[in-house]
Parts: C-alpha cells; sequence; structure tokens
C-alpha cells in the first residue's frame, strides 16, 4: 500500500518543530509501524536528507522505550499495544498518517518524535522501592502473599513506564503511572514499611512534574498494558490515609 | 608482545566449599573506606543495576552508565519464561548439587565446574532477595511461592511471573538501585554510551563516554570498572535481541587487553516468529513452553505450497516425533533448531517466504478443550496473531529458529575480573558459566548471581589492595588520548560521504555470519566467511553514509560505530568456529557428527576455554587455551533418542 506521512520534525529541545511530509510507498501489511518508519529513514538517508529520530528497543511491547502519537492517539489505533506491536494491517491503501511526539509539559522534545521522560524516573526515585539491602532478605516463603494479592500486584506491576497514558491525558497528568507503581508495592506484605511515606512522597513528586487528574480516563484507553484507572482511586485514598497516618506515626518516633 | 597467562583462580577444597573458604580469604575493606573507592557500572540490566545498587548500600561511590533513557529498559526485561533456584520446595528431588549438574550437562560440558556450582548455590539468595524487593512471582493458594518445569528439566525449579519474569526482575533491581540514587550514593548517567575503556601501566583507571543527547565526550575515572553490558547476538542483523544491544563495550575492552573467550558459542531460539519481508527489524521469540503442548511438522513433499489444513495426515512430516521417538517435540533448543534448518533447507518451508515450520495446536486443543489451551498460552496466541495476522487457534503456528542468546563474552576469572586488572565483566557479557549452551531460565539466575552476590565480595578483594591510590585525573594523557582518538573516529564516520545507510551494512553483514556462522557451521563456509567478511567490511568503510553532525542526537552515528565492531568481532567467531573443530552445545560443525546427525564432541582434543588476544586491527587474535576439568561431572554424550 501507499500511504502519506505528516511527521513532526524539531532539531533540538529549542528549535522550532514543523510537520513535514513523506510518501511511503510499498509499504506491506505484515511490517510493523516502526519497521515502515525504518524503510522511510532508509529512503531518506539514500536521499541524503536527515533520517527521522525516534526512540525504540525491544519492539515487542516490553521495555517501554517506543512511543508516539498516531493519528492523535497514544501508541496508535490498536487497544494495549505498544507503537512496536502495532502492524501496518491497521491502515489502508492511501492514508493520510500524523505522527507526534508524546505531548506533555513534562515530557520535553528532545529531537523529533523522541521526548525526554526522566520525570517518570524522578517519581521512583523518591519512593517506588522497597528498601532491602542485599543479602538482609528472609526466606523467600516465609511470608505468604495470597494468591489474589500476587496477581493484583502483578497487574499493576506490568506497567512499562512508556508514557503514553500522560501523553493522552489532556492534563498531562501523571496518575496512571504513579498509582500503578505504589499499588504493586502497596498492596505486598513486603511493601507495608514504608507505604504511607511511599504514597506521600510519590505522590508529591509525580505533582512537581505533572498535570492534576481530573477522572478523563484516557490514560486507562491508551496504556500498551490496559492497567485499569482503579489503582489511581486506591492511590487517593492512601494517600488521604497517609497524611494522617503518617503524622501518627512519626508522632510516636518524635514525642 | 603477549605476556597474558590464564589464571582462573579457582580455589582448592571439595567444590561445596570453594566459594565460602574463598569468601572468607578475601581481604576487606573497612566500611569508612569503601566510601574512597569509585566503581564504575556500565549497563543497567539485571547484573548492572544489582550490582551498582548492591555496591552503593556496601558504602562504596557508584557511577551508572546506560545508553538507555531510564535504567528501567535494558533487555533484560524482555525474558520471558523465569529464573532457576534450587530451592526444591517441589520436593521433587532438586538440589544445589542437580542444578550444578544439570548446568554442567546442559552446557555440554564446556563451562567452569567451581563457576557453576557457585551460581547453583546463591540462586537460592536471589529469590530471598526478590521477593523482598516485591517481586510478585506466581503464587499457590495458599500463598506460596509457585514452581514449574521449564526447558526438559526433570525438576520444577523455575520461578516466574506470569510471562514477564525478566521485566519484573529487572524493575526489583531498578528500584533498588533508584533508591541508591536518591541516597546519593550512585550517580546515573543516563543516555550515555561508554565507548572506550581507559588503561594506565596495565591497569584499568576509568572509561570514556558519549552523550547520545548532546554528543559531548568525556572521561570517567574510578577504582574499577564493571561492564554489564549483554552478549551480541545482533551480530546477526536478526536476532531476539533489543534493537540498541550491541558488542561495543565488551569489543573495545577487548582491543585494550580484555581477552574475549569462546566467541563462537551462541544459541538458537527454536520458536521465534520467521521473518516476514525483507524490512523485518528483529525476531520475536515466543516461550518455549509452546513445545509441550504443539505438534512440529512440514509437508513431506518439497515444495508443496498447500494450505495446512489442505495437506491430508498421511503427507505431513512430524520430524521430531519420527527421529526422536522419547522426546519428540521437547528435544533441546539445538537440536529443535537445527532440525527446522534442515527441512527448511530441503525445501520444505512453511510460510509465503518458505521459511518456517508448522507447530499445530489441533491435536492439543481436540484433546484438551480450546479453554485450557487459551489458559495455557492464551497471551502467546494473541501475540502471536498481533504479529502474524493469523489466528493460531484454527491456522498452525509458524515457527523458526532465531538467535537469541550468547555464551561467548569477555574471558573473566572466578572473581569476574578479565585480563584487565581492575575490569571486570558481568553477566551475558562475560563467558563464565554456561559453556557452549544455555539451560533455559538460566540468563536471570546468573545476571542476578554476579551483581548481588559475587561481585560485591570480590570487588572488595581488588580494592583492598589499592587503598590511599587516588583515581587517575581525566586530564592524564590516557584518558586525553583516549578521547581524542575518540573524536577522530567519529569525524572519520561522518566524513565517509557514502551512499548507503548503516542498516544496510548489518543487514548484510549479519546474512554473512548467519549463513556461515549460524545454526551450523563447516571448513567451507567458514573460511568463505573470513573472506567474505573482511571485504564487505571494506565496501562499508568506503561506502557508508552518516548524515548529521557529531552534536546532538544522531542514530546513524551511534550506529555505525556499533557495526564496526560486530565487522571485528564476526571475524572472529568465524575463527573460533573454525579452530573448534568438534561440534558441541550450539556451535555445531557439520564434519563432526555422529551417523545419526548428532553432535560429536571432542574431549581429547577441545576440552578448554578458547580465548582470543587482540594483536591489532591487522593481525588476527592470538588464541590462549584455559584447559576445563571435570572433577564432579563425568562428561557423556548426550543422546535425546
Amino acid at each position: 500500500m501507499k500511504l502519506t506521512l505528516r511527521v513532526w520534525r524539531q532539531d533540538g529541545p529549542d528549535a522550532p518543530g514543523r510537520f513535514e511530509t513523506y510518501e511511503a510507498p510499498d509499504v506491506k501489511e505484515e511490517m510493523s509501524f516502526l519497521e515502515m518508519l525504518d524503510v522511510v529513514n532508509e529512503r531518506l538517508i539514500e536521499a541524503g536528507r536527515e533520517p527521522i529520530t525516534f526512540d525504540s528497543d525491544c519492539r515487542e511491547g516490553i521495555c517501554g522505550t517506543c512511543g508516539v502519537m498516531i493519528d492523535g492517539k497514544a501508541h496508535g489505533p490498536w487497544k494495549g499495544t505498544a507503537t512496536c506491536q502495532l502492524h501496518m494491517r491497521a491502515f489502508r491503501d492511501g492514508d493520510v498518517i500524523t505522527i507526534e511526539p508524546w505531548r506533555a509539559a513534562a515530557f520535553p522534545v528532545i529531537k523529533d518524535l523522541m521526548v525526554d521522560r526522566s520525570a517518570l524516573d524522578a517519581i521512583i526515585e523518591a519512593g517506588g522501592y522497597i528498601s532491602v539491602n542485599t543479602g538482609a532478605a528472609p526466606e523467600a516463603n516465609e511470608i505468604p502473599v495470597p494468591k489474589p494479592v500476587a496477581d493484583a500486584a502483578m497487574d499493576a506491576a506490568a506497567c512499562i513506564g512508556c508514557g503514553a497514558c500522560v501523553a493522552a491525558c489532556p492534563n498531562s497528568a501523571g496518575q496512571l503511572f504513579t498509582a500503578a507503581k505504589l499499588a504493586h508495592l502497596n498492596l505486598l506484605p513486603q511493601g507495608q514499611a514504608e507505604r504511607w511515606r511511599r504514597t506521600e512522597n510519590m505522590v508529591e513528586t509525580m505533582e512537581e512534574f505533572f498535570g492534576s487528574c481530573t477522572n478523563y480516563g484516557e490514560c486507562q484507553e491508551a496504556c500498551p498494558k490496559e492497567i485499569p484507572i482503579d489503582f489511581i482511586a486506591q492511590m487517593n485514598r492512601d494517600y488521604l490515609r497517609a497524611k494522617v497516618k503518617h503524622r501518627r506515626l512519626a508522632g510516636q518516633v518524635f514525642p | 608482545m603477549s605476556t597474558v597467562t590464564l589464571d582462573a583462580k579457582i580455589p582448592s577444597g571439595p567444590i561445596e566449599d570453594r566459594w565460602d573458604n574463598h569468601k572468607f580469604s578475601m581481604r576487606l575493606v573497612n566500611p569508612n573506606n569503601k566510601r574512597r573507592f569509585e566503581i564504575i557500572v556500565v549497563g543497567t540490566g539485571l547484573a548492572g543495576a544489582s550490582a551498582a545498587a548492591s555496591l552503593a548500600q556496601l558504602g562504596y561511590r557508584v557511577k551508572v552508565f546506560t545508553y538507555h533513557d531510564s535504567p528501567r529498559r535494558a533487555h533484560s526485561i524482555a525474558a520471558q519464561g523465569g529464573i532457576n533456584a534450587a530451592k526444591n520446595y517441589r520436593n521433587d528431588g532438586d538440589s544445589i548439587y542437580r542444578l550444578f549438574y544439570d548446568t554442567v550437562k546442559g552446557g555440554d560440558y564446556r563451562s567452569r565446574e567451581s563457576n557453576v556450582y557457585r551460581l547453583a548455590q546463591v540462586s537460592v539468595n536471589i529469590i530471598d532477595q526478590c521477593v523482598a524487593q516485591g517481586v510478585p512471582f506466581a503464587r499457590e493458594y495458599g500463598g506460596l511461592l509457585d514452581n514449574r518445569s521449564f526447558g526438559g528439566a526433570q525438576v520444577s525449579r523455575t520461578f516466574y511471573a506470569r510471562g514477564q519474569t525478566g521485566q519484573q526482575l529487572l524493575l526489583g533491581a531498578y528500584q533498588a538501585l533508584m533508591q541508591q540514587v536518591s541516597a546519593g550514593t550512585v550517580t546515573l548517567h543516563t543516555k550515555t554510551e561508554m565507548l572506550d575503556v581507559v588503561v594506565k601501566d596495565g591497569v584499568c583507571c576509568g572509561i570514556v563516554v558519549r552523550d547520545l543527547t548532546t554528543g559531548e565526550i568525556s572521561s570517567h575515572s574510578a577504582h574499577a570498572v564493571l561492564l554489564c553490558t549483554g552478549g551480541y547476538s545482533n551480530v546477526y542483523y536478526l536476532s531476539t535481541n533489543a534493537m540498541n544491544c550491541n558488542a561495543t563495550a565488551a569489543w573495545r575492552a577487548h582491543r585494550k587487553g580484555a581477552l574475549f573467550a569462546n566467541p563462537c558459542f551462541t544459541q538458537i531460539h527454536p520458536t521465534c516468529i520467521p521473518a516476514s519481508d525483507e524490512f523485518q527489524s528483529k525476531l520475536t521469540l515466543m516461550s518455549e513452553s509452546l513445545r509441550n503442548d504443539g505438534r512440529i511438522w512440514v509437508p513431506k513433499a518439497i515444495g508443496d505450497t498447500r494450505a495446512p489444513a489442505d495437506i491430508p495426515e498421511e503427507e505431513r512430516d512430524y520430524y521430531l516425533e519420527r527421529k526422536y521417538p522419547a522426546f519428540g517435540n521437547l528435544v533441546p533448543r539445538d537440536v529443535a533448531s537445527r532440525n527446522a534448518k534442515t527441512v527448511v533447507d530441503e525445501g520444505r518451508g512453511v510460510g509465503p517466504l518458505r521459511n518456517g515450520v508448522y507447530l499445530d495446536f489441533s491435536d492439543a486443543i481436540a484433546r484438551l478443550g480450546v479453554q485450557v489451551v487459551k489458559e495455557r498460552y492464551g497471551n502467546l496466541f494473541d501475540m502471536y496473531e498481533r504479529i502474524t495476522g493469523e489466528n493460531p487457534y484454527e491456522v498452525p503456528m509458524r515457527i523458526y529458529p532465531a538467535t537469541h542468546y550468547t555464551m561467548g563474552g569477555l574471558w573473566v576469572d572466578y572473581n569476574l575480573m578479565t585480563t584487565v586488572p581492575g575490569l571486570y565483566a558481568l553477566g551475558e557479557a562475560n563467558f563464565s558459566d554456561h559453556g557452549a549452551n544455555r539451560l533455559g531460565a538460566s540468563a536471570l539466575m546468573q545476571g542476578l548471581a554476579d551483581g548481588y552476590f559475587v561481585i560485591p565480595y570480590t570487588v572488595g578483594d581488588y580494592l583492598a589492595g589499592l587503598l590511599g591510590q587516588p583515581t587517575v585525573p581525566t586530564d592524564d594523557p590516557v584518558f586525553t588520548q583516549a578521547e581524542q582518538a575518540l573524536r577522530d573516529e567519529i569525524r572519520r564516520w561522518m566524513s565517509v560521504g557514502g551512499t548507503r545507510s548503516v542498516d544496510h551494512y548489518h543487514r548484510e553483514l549479519g546474512k554473512l555470519v548467519w549463513d556461515y556462522c549460524g545454526m551450523a557451521r563447516d571448513r567451507v563456509g567458514l573460511e568463505k566467511a573470513l573472506s567474505e567478511i573482511p571485504a564487505l567490511r571494506e565496501e562499508f568503510e568506503r561506502d557508508v553514509r552518516v548524515l548529521g553532525t557529531p552534536e546532538g542526537v544522531n542514530q546513524s552515528l551511534e550506529k555505525v560505530m556499533r557495526v564496526a565492531d560486530f565487522f571485528e568481532l564476526a571475524e572472529l567467531m568465524a575463527r573460533d568456529a573454525l579452530m573448534r573443530e568438534e561440534s558441541c552445545g550450539g556451535h555445531f560443525r557439520v564434519e563432526h557428527q555422529t551417523e545419526d546427525g548428532e553432535a560429536r564432541r571432542d574431549d581429547e582434543r577441545f576440552s578448554f576455554v578458547a580465548a582470543w588476544e587482540w594483536q591489532g586491527r591487522d593481525t588476527p587474535q592470538r588464541l590462549h587455551r584455559e584447559p576445563l576439568v571435570f572433577e564432579y561431572v563425568e562428561p557423556t554424550q548426550r543422546s535425546y533418542k
């Protein structure tokens, strides 16, 4: 099939951006979306023009490196699918496809379709872990974890950190990403000791970078791992409780 | 010029005491002195992230470098199946000794017994550590950890987190790392690629890196450098590795004096989705567990292009069941892969490009019902359908082998130190534990063993001898010269002004390596490889086109240096494969097989590690041999009949 691409090109973080139009003839159905861009890039190189910069790595939907807006949708038209898993079967001959980088103030453009998502790491750094030094762990089966709890923690832990939730949100909120990590750790018995402190720190760090959640639910629709917004409700409840409980705990330590 | 002597530093005594005795005999660094030492960790996969977090917890000052935008993205994340540990939670006869035995045997007697024993010993601690970090392993209704048997193992020792075990283990290590970043004990450099190892007076003193966002080149010094930079499957261009996986860090260490061991030991995974066209960028692996219920077949007739449903039962060749009645479709990875190649080479391949074999679930669906098959393999079937557009509940899957792991790597001693003092290699980047073939669910185990439980001890022994010594300042001539050499290299690539893209040459190189040094190798092909690879390299250096500037993001420039290193590595792989006149594990020399077409090992002549020493660009590497001694596991020939 023959496609027309409108691609966002931007030379650097401070340079003005623009759309450029490219023809993509001979696109095969079985190509992945990123392979289609690879082919466009090879043609550009052979024509002496700079290829389109975009991020990708595993190309099997697990590393979270890739991600672009395709016709205004984060990761494109297929549900529960990262950009690298989207295949050209999703399009028809003659289609015009608009490709843009993630759109969010917290994700500044580095070049073309590549953005800086380090704000997500900052949220993890604020508390997205269980403190346990290497060697200090008890025997693995010492603390039983009910299967439904482990399963729910795994549902949340499936997040690949791609940032589609932020890109899809009209407010560029980081709630789904943060809530998923909090649910993963806060559900497990191992995560209880730091639960309230973790919740406060991560939520407050999130708010430094990202917009506010107004329950549009776009994040859930865009998520390649289909992580549900129920976790956001859990996070909000934990945050409220943390504000009360954490203070009480601190009161015991510092009378 | 060579003064290298290979000393594996294997401790003496009974094998079960060696690691404990060694830990006791190693020197310690006093807690207050640890902060005087700087350690560089390159790579943030399982090995790198776990090492960096553990060393920072001990009090060392750690600098971490990754070319990813976040440490969480390393390719360890893509491992599906699970992680082995000798917990014996199933009461089914597993033990440290059995895991050790299986790993040595599975590696076809080309690994070091002492290293493998230690790996099996610390495997149990890894599970404890990961559970405490919050890794959501699969559980039973009683709340205890679930296990499964994997890759033909006779015991259930594999721990897993759905089909995303690598992801969850990596997130655990990444989170431990980020905690140390938050504590200020780790300095994290993302989007920064290591492009040289710096050696002064024979000792590793730091690295040179390029900032992938700005193009800036800088030097970083340390008392020790840990390369945790993964394997080199992408030398084949098409592999199950991520797009950015490369050999550059290990290769540049090799050029600075680190010996490269067993480069021809590469593993081919039998159940991947076949390439669909010329522009295929990578191959997707599907869990080996599919072979538990799927039946593998091709048409009996050459060039049979009928749809699978139109081929009657008696015209199908279930070749694995026919040739290996005892193991059938569950023969080991290398045997399954080679047989697929044989039937495809015969012209009996299936699919539009005739480059696959069928993996058929119709019998399993008839026996178990769609629901059970869906419960077992639903996510894999969905993945297959998303990629191919075919529904495997109705049409047989098409599969073909692809490269996905490299057992070879930088030579290291028992302490994981390379032949350059102060330079270590961990995880897939080293060669030490898997011999000629890796068992399923053992890659995650080794990466974490090295990072959490080996390097924190062994690096201390080395650093204790350096107390009071400052690091080499980065304005020392060794650093400024290395930076200059890198700037010159970059300028050279930018000014070639050729006609074809880097990917074009990478693809061409990959075809040569796959054809001559892939699933089956022979003298004629390897000799061809040794003449065709340098010829292609010469063309690449003359004709490649790298556009843009050295400043700012330039993905073609990143790739061109990696591909240049792959060219050199490919040549060494062919030379190693040519030298090794035997078949073992993933290395199958057509000339060395039994009458039944099985691999024939030659323990008399080849029971050694081949460690190659760089001799300069225009001289072939020099071979050093580390003899392998088997005191516990008696070498036997494998048979799956």
